[in-house]
C-alpha cells in the first residue's frame, strides 16, 4: 500500500531501482552536508570584521588541488553512471518465459488482454512471481504506463508497439496512472493492477468471459480479410507461406535480412511494399487503414501461432 | 577615408571596425540559419531512411526540368551580387557595375521565384498536395510532399526577403541616399544571399535527385 | 589610466545620465541605447513574471485538495501550460541576458554600446510581438498542450490554441537569436584596450555562452514549431503514424533546443553569482580559469544529452545510454563551480548584504536541483520518476531557486547602478529569507511526492500526496508574498531611496568606474584595462582587513 511516506517495492525490479536511488540519496547528501558545511562554517568564521585569521593563502590551494578534486568528481560521477546503467541493461529484455499481455491505451483509459483473451479495462490481473511482458500500442496520443509500486514506466507510442515487463514479489492491488500528458483527463486515466497468487490468478482467468483469444481472432480475420487467398497452402499465387514464418531470418530481395518478429509481421501487413521477400513480387496490398491495432494484433498472434521457429538464447 | 565617415554608426570610432563587426555578425547569424535548415534536412534524412522506397517514388514524381533551371539562375545570381559586392569594396569600380550587378541579382531572384511558381501550379495540377486525392499511394510519399511544400516554402520566404535586401540596396543606392562604395551592407547581403543558395544546393539532391540515380 | 575613480570626484560637468537624457516616450521607444532597452526589457519581463505567478497560483490552489474544487481540468490543463510557455520563453530565457546582459556587458568591457544597437532595439520588439501572441492565446482561451507540444496530441488532438501558442514562442525564439549574435559580436568586437578575454568578469563569459548557445540551438525550436503548426493547419504529414510520420521525432527536435535551453537560463545566473560573491567575500574568485573552462564545457557539452528527456520514450536503449553518460559528465563542470564559489569565501571578510543573501542561497539550492540530477541521469531511478513531481522539484530547483535567485541577487546588486537610488537593506535582507525558505516549502514536498509516484499536469491525484500538496501549496503562498515585497520597496527607492554612489559596494569591474545611473555613453573617459578581474587583494592573499572605499582607492599592484 502506498502511505504517505512509503511506496512498496513489488517488483523484482524494485529493490534495484530503489538499492540506486539510496545510494545517490547518501552521496548527495554527503555533497549537500560539505557544500552547506563548508559555506555556514566559512560565512561565520570569515564574517567581516572576524578575528579569524587571513592573510597569506595556504600552498595547497592551487591548481594541483583544483584538478585534482575535479578529477575526484569525474571518477566518482562516471562511477555512478555505469553502477546505474549496469543495472538498467540488465533489465532491457523479458525472459522468454514471460506471459504476454496486450495494452491498449486510448483517451482516457487502458485496456488489456491476457493472451488467452480475456480483456479488462483500467485494471491488470496478474500471478504472482511470474515475469509479465508487456506489448503496449495507443489508438490516439501519446500515453506513459506507469505502476510506481513496480519502479516501471513506458511511454506508449500511437502506431507502434513498445514493450516493457515485470515480476511482481507482492500480493495486493497497484496503482496504475498514465504519466504522460495525454488531454483533458489525464488525472483520471488511472487503473489498478492486482497481483494474485498464481493459483488464485489460474482461477481467475478460466472465470473471464469466453472471450477468443488472439489467435482465434485471428484465425477468422485471416479467412475473412483475404489474407487465405494467397498466403493459404492451397493458393495458386506465389505468396510466401506463413507457417513457421515467426522467429525465422527472412531474406529480402533489396539483399537486407529481417528476423520475422511481431514488428515484421506488422510492417509486413500495414507498409507490405517496405520489404519484399526475396524471389516475390511486390503484389500484397496494404491493410493501412482497414485493420485497426487489435485486429493487427491477432493476425499476429494467429501467425505466431503457425509454427515457430525457436529462438537459440 | 574621410567619406567613409558618413556610414560610421554608433558605437564604433573606426569604419574599418564597423567593417568587420558587419560582416561578423552575419555569419553567426548564418550559423543560426544553417541550424535551422539543418533540423529541416535532418527531419527529411530521418524520414527517408525509415521510407526510401516512398521517398524514390515521390522524388520521381517531381518536375526535374523546372529544379534544374531554378538551380542555375541562383546559381547565376550568387555570381551577380558576388560581382556587386567585390566592386562596391574597391572603390575605384564604377557605381553602375554594382546596380547593374544588383539589379540582375534581384532579377534572377524573381525569375527564380516565378520558375517556382510555374512548379508549384503544376505540383497542385497533379494532384502532389498531401491530403484527401494525394496523386501517389504510398502512404510515405505525402510525407515526402509535406517536407517538399513546407522547406521549399521557408526558402522562398528566405528567397524572398534576400530580394527585398536587395532592391532595398538599389533603390537607396540609385536615389543617392546611401552610399554604395565600401558599404558593409552590400557584403552583408552578399553573405546571407550565398546562404539561401547553398541551401538550395542541398535541396536539389534531396527533392530532384531520389529514384533517378541509379 | 586607472580603472579606479574616488568616490565624491566629479571631473567633468554635469550632464545627464541616460535616465534623464530624453524623457519624452518617444525617446524611450526609438531608443539604441542599451541601457534604456534593458529597462524595457525589465519591465516587460516583470509583466510576464507577474502573469505566469498568477496562473501557478491559480494551480496551486486547485491542488489543495485531491480531486479539485474550483476548476475544470481543462481550465487546469490551460493554466499549466500557460504558466510553462510563459515562464520559460517569456521570462526566464529574457531574464538576465536582456536585462542585466543589455544593460552591463558594454559597461563590464568598457564599450558604448553593444555592436549593434538597433537591432537590440528590434530585439525588443520581436519580444513584444511574441508576447502579444501569448496574451492572444490566453484571452482567446488559452493552449493545454503542456509548454511541450507532444505530437500527436498538439497536432491531431488539442482543440485549443496551439497555432497562436506556437507563433508566440516562434517569434520570441528570433529575438533570442537577435540578442545571441549582437552579444557575441560585442564581446569580440568592443573589448576596451587591455581587456583581454582572460581578463573579462565571469558574467561577461556567461552571456558569450549563453549567446552562442542561444544562436545554435533556438533556430532547431523555431523548425520543431513550424513543422506542428504545419501538420495542424496545413495537413501536412510530418509527425502523423499513419501517415508514415514519427510522433518521437518531434521529442527529438524539441530536446535538442529545450536542453540547451536550460543552459541559457542557468548560466547567466552562475555569471552573476560570480560576480556578486567576490565582492562581498572581498576575495579574487577561485579558480578564474576553470570557471572560465568549466562555462564553455557546460555550453558545449549541453548541445549533447538531450536524449535524457526521453529515456521512456521509445527511444533506442544505446541512445540512452550514451545520453545517460554525458549527462553524469556535464554534472562535473557545475560542480566545480560550485566548489569554486564555496573556497572564494575562504579567509574572506564577508558581509551578507541582499546580493549576497541571494548569491548564497543560489549556490545551495543550486546544488541540491543539480544533485537530484543525477538521479534523473540515472536510467533505472529516471523510469520511476520522470515525468512525476520528482522532475518537476528539480527544475523549479535549478530555474527558480537558481536562476531566478540570482535574478533578484542581480536586481539587488546592480540597482544602485542602474537607477542612482539605494534600496532599503533591511527589508531586502527579509525578502531573500523569505523567498528561500518558501522556495524550499514549496519545492522539496514535491521531490517526495514524485518518487512516491504523484505524475506531473495531474489535475486530480490520489489521496495519499495529499499532505504533500498541502505543504506545496502553503510554501507557493509564502513564496508568493516574498516576490511582492521586492516589487514594493524597489518601486518606493525609485521616489525616497538615498541617492548611489558610483560604487556603494566597493566592487571591482568597469561598471563601478562611472557614475550611478551612467552616463548616455557610459564613460566619460574611454577606460583602460591592465589588470584581471576581482583584484580585491593581491594575488596569493586573502581578504584585508580595510573599509571597502579605503581598499579601492590603494593602488592594487
Amino acid at each position: 500500500m502506498t502511505t504517505v511516506f512509503t511506496l512498496p517495492e513489488a517488483s523484482t525490479h524494485a529493490a534495484r531501482v530503489d538499492g540506486i536511488f539510496a545510494i545517490l540519496v547518501v552521496v548527495s547528501a554527503l555533497t549537500l552536508a560539505l557544500v552547506f558545511g563548508l559555506l555556514v562554517t566559512f560565512a561565520i568564521r570569515y564574517r567581516r570584521g572576524s578575528n579569524a585569521k587571513r592573510g597569506r593563502l595556504p600552498e595547497i590551494v592551487n591548481r594541483e588541488f583544483e584538478v585534482s578534486w575535479t578529477a575526484a568528481t569525474g571518477f566518482l560521477f562516471v562511477f555512478l553512471f555505469w553502477w546505474a546503467a549496469s543495472a538498467d541493461v540488465g533489465a532491457l529484455t523479458a525472459p522468454t518465459n514471460a506471459l504476454e499481455v496486450h495494452v491498449l491505451a486510448k483517451q482516457w483509459m487502458w485496456k488489456t488482454q491476457h493472451s488467452n483473451g480475456a480483456r479488462e479495462i483500467d485494471e491488470l490481473h496478474v500471478p504472482l512471481g511470474q515475469p509479465v511482458r508487456l506489448v503496449m500500442t495507443s489508438q490516439d496520443v501519446i500515453h506513459s504506463f506507469f505502476v510506481p509500486a513496480f519502479r516501471i514506466k513506458q511511454d506508449v507510442l500511437p502506431g507502434r508497439n513498445t514493450e516493457t515487463w515485470f515480476k511482481a514479489t507482492k500480493l495486493g492491488v497497484f496503482p496504475l496512472l498514465c504519466a504522460e500528458y495525454c488531454g483533458t483527463d489525464h488525472s483520471a486515466m488511472r487503473g489498478r493492477i492486482t497481483v494474485m497468487g498464481e493459483d488464485d490468478y489460474a482461477r481467475w482467468l478460466s472465470r473471464q468471459p469466453e472471450g477468443d483469444d488472439l489467435a482465434h481472432l485471428g484465425a477468422k480475420l485471416f479467412v475473412s480479410q483475404g489474407c487465405s487467398g494467397c498466403h493459404a497452402a492451397s493458393s495458386s499465387v506465389h505468396a510466401p507461406k506463413l507457417n513457421g514464418l515467426y522467429g525465422r531470418t527472412v531474406q529480402l530481395s533489396d539483399g537486407r535480412q529481417l528476423k520475422a518478429d511481431d514488428a515484421y509481421l506488422r510492417d509486413s501487413i500495414l507498409q507490405p511494399k517496405r520489404d519484399i521477400v526475396a524471389g516475390f513480387e511486390p503484389l500484397m496490398p496494404s491493410f493501412a487503414g482497414l485493420l485497426d491495432d487489435g485486429e493487427v494484433q491477432s493476425l499476429t498472434a494467429y501467425i505466431r501461432s503457425l509454427g515457430q521457429e525457436q529462438d537459440h538464447e | 577615408m574621410t567619406d567613409a565617415t558618413a556610414l560610421l554608426r554608433e558605437p564604433w570610432e573606426r569604419f574599418e571596425r564597423q567593417q568587420r563587426a558587419g560582416k561578423f555578425g552575419i555569419w553567426i547569424f548564418l550559423a543560426s540559419e544553417t541550424l535551422f535548415f539543418g533540423a529541416l534536412m535532418l527531419t527529411y534524412a530521418v524520414c527517408r531512411v525509415e521510407h526510401p522506397d516512398a521517398f524514390a517514388a515521390a522524388g520521381r514524381a517531381t518536375n526535374i526540368w523546372f529544379g534544374t533551371i531554378n538551380t542555375a539562375i541562383l546559381l547565376t545570381s550568387s555570381l551577380t551580387i558576388a560581382v556587386a559586392s567585390q566592386a562596391a569594396a574597391q572603390s575605384e569600380r564604377s557605381r553602375t557595375l554594382v546596380l547593374t550587378c544588383l539589379g540582375l541579382t534581384a532579377a534572377l531572384g524573381f525569375a527564380f521565384i516565378v520558375v517556382k511558381g510555374f512548379e508549384y501550379k503544376e505540383d497542385i495540377d497533379k494532384h502532389l498536395v498531401p491530403g484527401a486525392g494525394f496523386a501517389l499511394s504510398e502512404a510515405a510519399a505525402q510525407l515526402f510532399y509535406g517536407l517538399y511544400w513546407l522547406v521549399t516554402g521557408v526558402h522562398a520566404i528566405h528567397l524572398t526577403i534576400g530580394i527585398v535586401l536587395v532592391v532595398r540596396l538599389i533603390v537607396l543606392g540609385a536615389t543617392r541616399r546611401i552610399r554604395l562604395r565600401e558599404n558593409p551592407e552590400i557584403e552583408v547581403t552578399a553573405l546571407y544571399w550565398h546562404l539561401v543558395d547553398i541551401v538550395w544546393i542541398f535541396l536539389y539532391p534531396l527533392i530532384y535527385l531520389p529514384g533517378r540515380a541509379s | 589610466m586607472s580603472d579606479v575613480v574616488l568616490a565624491g570626484e566629479l571631473p567633468f560637468p554635469p550632464r545627464p545620465d541616460y535616465l534623464r537624457a530624453g524623457s519624452t516616450l518617444a525617446s524611450w521607444l526609438t531608443t539604441t541605447d542599451h541601457k534604456r532597452i534593458a529597462i524595457l526589457y525589465a519591465l516587460t519581463i516583470t509583466v510576464f513574471f507577474f502573469m505566469g505567478g498568477a496562473a501557478i497560483t491559480a494551480v496551486r490552489l486547485e491542488l489543495f485538495v485531491p480531486n479539485g474544487w474550483f476548476l475544470s481540468s481543462d481550465t487546469y490543463n490551460r493554466l499549466f501550460s500557460f504558466h510553462g510557455i510563459i515562464m520559460v520563453w517569456f521570462f526566464l530565457v529574457p531574464s538576465i541576458p536582456n536585462t542585466f546582459g543589455n544593460f552591463l556587458m558594454p559597461l563590464m568591457i568598457g564599450a558604448p554600446d553593444v555592436a549593434f544597437p538597433r537591432l537590440n532595439l528590434f530585439s525588443w520588439y520581436l519580444t513584444l510581438v511574441g508576447g502579444v501572441f501569448a496574451v492572444y492565446t490566453l484571452i482567446a482561451g488559452g493552449v493545454d498542450t503542456g509548454w511541450t507540444f507532444y505530437t500527436p496530441f498538439s497536432t491531431m488532438f488539442s482543440n485549443t490554441h496551439v497555432l497562436t501558442a506556437a507563433a508566440a514562442v516562434f517569434v520570441v525564439g528570433f529575438a533570442s537569436i537577435a540578442t545571441g549574435v549582437n552579444f557575441i559580436a560585442t564581446t569580440h568586437m568592443l573589448r576596451a584596450p587591455g581587456m583581454t578575454w582572460f581578463r573579462l568578469p565571469l558574467f561577461v563569459w556567461s552571456i558569450y555562452a549563453t549567446s552562442i548557445v542561444m544562436v545554435l540551438s533556438t533556430p532547431v525550436l523555431a523548425i520543431s514549431l513550424m513543422l506542428v503548426v504545419a501538420e495542424r493547419w496545413l495537413g501536412l504529414p510530418i509527425f502523423d503514424p499513419a501517415r508514415g510520420g514519427d510522433p518521437i521525432l518531434f521529442q527529438h527536435l524539441f530536446w535538442f533546443y529545450s536542453h540547451p535551453a536550460v543552459y541559457i537560463m542557468v548560466l547567466p545566473a552562475m555569471g552573476v553569482v560570480s560576480e556578486i560573491i567576490p565582492c562581498f567575500a572581498r576575495r579574487r574568485l577561485f579558480g578564474y580559469d576553470f570557471m572560465v573552462y568549466a562555462i564553455i564545457a557546460i555550453a558545449g557539452i549541453g548541445f549533447f544529452v538531450w536524449g535524457h528527456h526521453m529515456f521512456v520514450s521509445g527511444q533506442s536503449p544505446y541512445a540512452s545510454l550514451i545520453f545517460s553518460f554525458l549527462s553524469f559528465v556535464i554534472a562535473v563542470p557545475s560542480a566545480i563551480k560550485v566548489f569554486n564559489w564555496t573556497a572564494s569565501l575562504y579567509r574572506g571578510q564577508i558581509s551578507f548584504n541582499s546580493p549576497m543573501l541571494y548569491a548564497l542561497g543560489f549556490v545551495g539550492l543550486f546544488t541540491t536541483g543539480g544533485l537530484s540530477g543525477l538521479f534523473l541521469a540515472s536510467i533505472p531511478v529516471d523510469v520511476h520518476v520522470t515525468d512525476t513531481y520528482f522532475v518537476v522539484a528539480h527544475f523549479h530547483y535549478i530555474m527558480v531557486g537558481g536562476s531566478v535567485s540570482a535574478f533578484f541577487g542581480a536586481l539587488h546588486f546592480w540597482w544602485p547602478k542602474i537607477t542612482g537610488k539605494m534600496y532599503p537593506e533591511s527589508w531586502a535582507q527579509f525578502a531573500a529569507i523569505t523567498m528561500y525558505f518558501g522556495f524550499n516549502m514549496t519545492f522539496l514536498p514535491q521531490f517526495f511526492a514524485g518518487y512516491l509516484g504523484m505524475p506531473r499536469r495531474y489535475h486530480t491525484y490520489p489521496a495519499e500526496f495529499q499532505v504533500y500538496n498541502v505543504m506545496s501549496s502553503a510554501g507557493a503562498a509564502v513564496l508568493a508574498a516574498a516576490y511582492l515585497l521586492p516589487l514594493m520597496y524597489l518601486t518606493w527607492s525609485l521616489l525616497h531611496g538615498k541617492r548611489a554612489p558610483n560604487n556603494p559596494w566597493g566592487a571591482t569591474g568597469l561598471e563601478w568606474t562611472t557614475t550611478s545611473p551612467p552616463p548616455p555613453n557610459n564613460f566619460d573617459i574611454q577606460p583602460l584595462v591592465d589588470r584581471g578581474p576581482y583584484q580585491y587583494h593581491a594575488e596569493r592573499e586573502s581578504a584585508g582587513t580595510d573599509a571597502p572605499e579605503v581598499q579601492n582607492a590603494r593602488s592594487l599592484r
